[in-house]
């Protein structure tokens, strides 16, 4: 098979949308956050604040989840169509979260009254919580492999979907977002929110290294496949390692209150779980628990070659542009959050 | 219960015809907007920045919506028709992949300095968001047009493989990109959608007109208005002929159905308004004799040919649906035109903004374009059937096969009753926001506007 820079095909296009839901899971991973804390802050105006914070950057991180959605149905149409047909009542559930928050975002400011705003904060959090548990949920069950025919059918149920290390990784993925949204939000506030959101960061540094801890141990456990390929490379154990490390830094910078290298490094520990996983299932992409032979590969989705390189010229053009955009975007808004007559 | 393919197909038909209520008008507003806020810029004048950060508002909400309902549209490809979405990926998965990189990123990185950058940027940066959001919406529309039209139209694929197996791969990027439909349709596509901003601006000032509110401000904003639709409901002629001609050559059962007309050795007719029976393949109603023989042919009395040359299984069932919708989008079309140029000639007399009963109708007319445009898409999709992707693959095999029909219900009920609250919420708040009106600067009447005014008095949403 062709191959460019030493790796094939299908493997530059795991890579691509890798790296697209790693930029979501960064990017969007820190307002999902910081709507699920929304419901600690009880003032009116830190309720405001908090929300104007991720106000302008909230929907271009969201399209990271539509470019990553049309690189995989484009990249590996096979897996698209498998994956979103087997979670159909999880991803209706999460489509209608993504329309509740997003009108709880753009609504809550329209009317003045209390039951209005407060109803419109309960939605966006309940919302926000929800989009990151059922992500969490689809990543556990890909991680943990599913019942897959050799049809590439789904044999299980709905019940099948709630394992306990499924589950897990539902809410290592919660407190990871919370732990990222509550550091972000800590560098665009001041006074009082300040002093609150300190707090609450220490908290949710807590509550994340505890699912860590979980979540290492019951994968070393219960996924044994997950840790296949440290037998052929030993020096992947390097990323293990990395991201104890990058925790440790992210706790140390916490506590020396230098939040925007904090933020950094919470960026890095996101991406680092999610290579821990690509690593993990490479060369397959959809794990089945029935018979390893019926799992989906990425050499038996991927589209043909012809449009794998077209669409990888696609990203490497438009790549660089859409990371020219959110810089503009993210410089433009930099500094402390304040309020005016457009805001939210 | 219902069939697994009905639901699916009921589903997809009304959570897309709900979507499509909002795009059409996010594109139709950013271009108002570009022109509003470009006028801002040349003259100075407070008026243009009053209107236009109105607008911006009213964009704001109308474009949350089309995102929010847009996601779901990508991701029902991949759950209710995984078949589908195996065999089409290849194709028209890199031009979602594209619309996402090149239209969506540009089009939501901008809106946020649209929306929050008014303090924060220049005068000329934050105009250059606001036409980087506007070409953004157009893109998007482009790569999603091109997706559907290569559904309509396939061409540079081969098929690769068998029954459930097979799918279309990539031959010739250009020549699926540039397939026989693209260009023809995205033209009618994005002109409609021109429309339909246009004409909610027209609308909104209209009221304002009439109830004597703003009355500068709502002349400025329907003379924006007026000078788009008016363009755009001439160059919708010449599209929609160009897009009836693409069908007559491509689609011939899908243009015989729009006409009702059966029989292959017959003269056509054109219709004005008509009924047709498909049980006993007769269609009635008021007609242009040799219409349709001219528009396809060049001649009044050449042949078409009609819906019986396409065996019937595979040519659409809903004729008269098909020829119903299509000759509903024509009718509004015609009425635009006339609407749009009796306003020209009304404003170049100085006569038009006190016609009461011509205000009362454009405060109306904004349903119009919203109408054409729904049922413009219903003919062109309904007429196709039984394809989903025109003589390659039959919409009841493109399924998901695992999905059962208690879970489409469940979906089905759960979206009908969240587009339910949201229209509800949407025509709420949106009547809101124009019953607010524009927050009028101090100097708006006359003065140069040199710097940002903070007069925003008495808002009751800023507590």
């Amino acid at each position: 098979m062709e191959t460019i820079l030493g790796l094939d095909l299908p493997t530059w296009w795991f890579l691509v949308i890798g790296g697209l839901i790693t930029g979501y899971g960064v990017l969007d991973g820190f307002d999902l956050g910081a709507g699920s804390l929304h419901l600690f802050f009880n003032k009116e105006e830190s309720r405001r604040l908090v929300l104007n914070a991720i106000g302008p950057v909230w929907d271009g991180n969201e399209v990271w989840l539509v470019i990553a959605g049309g690189a995989l149905f484009a990249g590996f149409p096979l897996v698209y169509g498998v994956v979103l047909s087997t979670f159909y009542v999880p991803f209706m559930l999460f489509l209608v979260a993504l329309i509740f928050r997003a009108i709880s975002i753009e609504f809550r400011s329209k009317e003045p009254w209390l039951w209005w705003r407060k109803m419109w904060d309960i939605s966006y959090t309940v919302s926000s919580t929800a989009i990151t548990l059922l992500l969490g949920l689809v990543l556990g069950n890909l991680i943990h492999g599913l019942p897959m025919n050799k049809e590439h059918e789904f044999t299980g149920n709905l019940l099948t979907f709630f394992n306990p290390y499924a589950i897990l990784i539902a809410f290592t993925t919660l407190s990871l977002f919370m732990l990222h949204g509550a550091i972000y939000l800590v560098m665009k506030t001041e006074n009082r929110l300040y002093t609150k959101l300190t707090v609450i960061v220490n908290n949710c540094s807590k509550f994340f290294i505890l699912c860590f801890i979980l979540t290492s141990m019951a994968t070393l456990i219960y996924v044994p496949h997950m840790t296949h390929q440290f037998k052929n490379h030993p020096e992947l154990f390097v990323l293990p390692l990395g991201a104890v490390l990058i925790l440790l830094n992210i706790k140390r910078n916490i506590d020396a209150r230098k939040y925007f290298t904090a933020f950094l490094f919470s960026c890095i520990i996101t991406a680092c779980l999610l290579i821990l996983f690509a690593v993990g299932l490479y060369p397959n992409i959809v794990i089945s628990t029935t018979d390893p032979a019926y799992s989906i590969s990425i050499y038996a989705a991927a589209s043909s070659v012809k449009s794998l390189k077209i669409m990888l010229l696609i990203a490497a053009i438009g790549t660089p542009m859409v990371i020219g955009y959110m810089i503009f975007l993210f410089w433009t808004f930099r500094g402390k959050v304040k309020l005016n007559e457009m805001s939210y | 219960m219902p069939s697994v393919e009905i639901l699916s197909r009921i589903q997809f038909a009304f959570t897309i015809a709900f979507h499509y209520i909002y795009p059409p008008l996010s594109i139709g507003l950013g271009l108002c907007l570009v022109i509003m806020e470009g006028l801002y810029l040349k003259t100075g004048l407070s008026l243009y920045k009053d209107i236009t950060r109105f607008w911006i508002k009213v964009f704001a909400l109308i474009f949350g919506i089309g995102v929010a309902t847009g996601i779901v549209m990508e991701f029902e490809f991949g759950t209710n028709w995984a078949t589908y979405s195996h065999y089409v990926g290849d194709i028209f998965g890199s031009a979602l992949a594209a619309e996402g990189i090149f239209a969506f990123a540009m089009e939501s990185a901008f809106l946020g300095v649209l929306l929050f950058g008014w303090n924060r940027v220049n005068k000329g940066v934050h105009f250059f968001s606001t036409c980087m959001v506007a070409l953004g919406s157009i893109f998007s529309a482009l790569w999603i047009v091109i997706a559907n039209s290569w559904q309509q139209t396939p061409a540079g694929y081969k098929i690769e493989g068998h029954d459930m197996q097979a799918r279309a791969v990539v031959t010739d990027f250009w020549e699926m990109i540039f397939n026989p439909s693209s260009v023809d349709r995205f033209s009618h596509v994005i002109i409609g959608s021109f429309l339909a901003g246009s004409f909610l601006v027209m609308s909104v000032a209209a009221w304002y007109i009439l109830k004597q509110r703003f009355v500068k401000h709502s002349q400025a904003m329907f003379k924006v208005g007026l000078g788009v639709a008016v363009i755009a409901a001439l160059m919708q002629l010449f599209t929609g002929h160009r897009s009836a001609h693409y069908v007559s050559k491509y689609q011939p059962a899908k243009l015989a159905a729009m006409e009702g007309h059966y029989d292959s050795s017959s003269v056509a007719p054109m219709y004005i308004m008509g009924w047709v029976d498909n049980k006993n393949q007769k269609t009635t109603g008021i007609k242009i004799p040799g219409g349709l023989s001219f528009l396809v042919h060049g001649s009044f009395s050449a042949p078409v040919e009609g819906l019986r040359a396409t065996p019937e299984k595979d040519r659409p069932g809903a004729v008269n649906f098909v020829f119903q919708m299509y000759h509903i989008m024509i009718t509004i079309g015609m009425t635009l035109i006339g609407l749009t140029l009796l306003a020209v000639i009304l404003l170049w007399r100085k006569k038009l903004f006190n016609q009461r009963w011509l205000m009362i109708i454009f405060a109306w007319a904004v349903l119009l374009p919203q109408i054409a445009n729904q049922v413009g898409w219903y003919a062109a999709e309904v007429g196709r059937q039984p394809w989903v992707v025109y003589k390659l693959l039959r919409t009841s095999d493109a399924l998901s096969r695992k999905v059962t029909s208690d879970q489409v219900m469940f979906s089905l009920i759960l979206f009908t009753l969240v587009y339910m609250l949201l229209f509800t919420l949407f025509i709420y708040l949106l009547t809101r926001k124009i019953h607010h009106g524009p927050d009028i600067s101090e100097n708006a009447e006359s003065d140069f506007d040199g710097y940002y005014h903070d007069n925003i008095t008495h808002h009751p949403s800023k507590i």
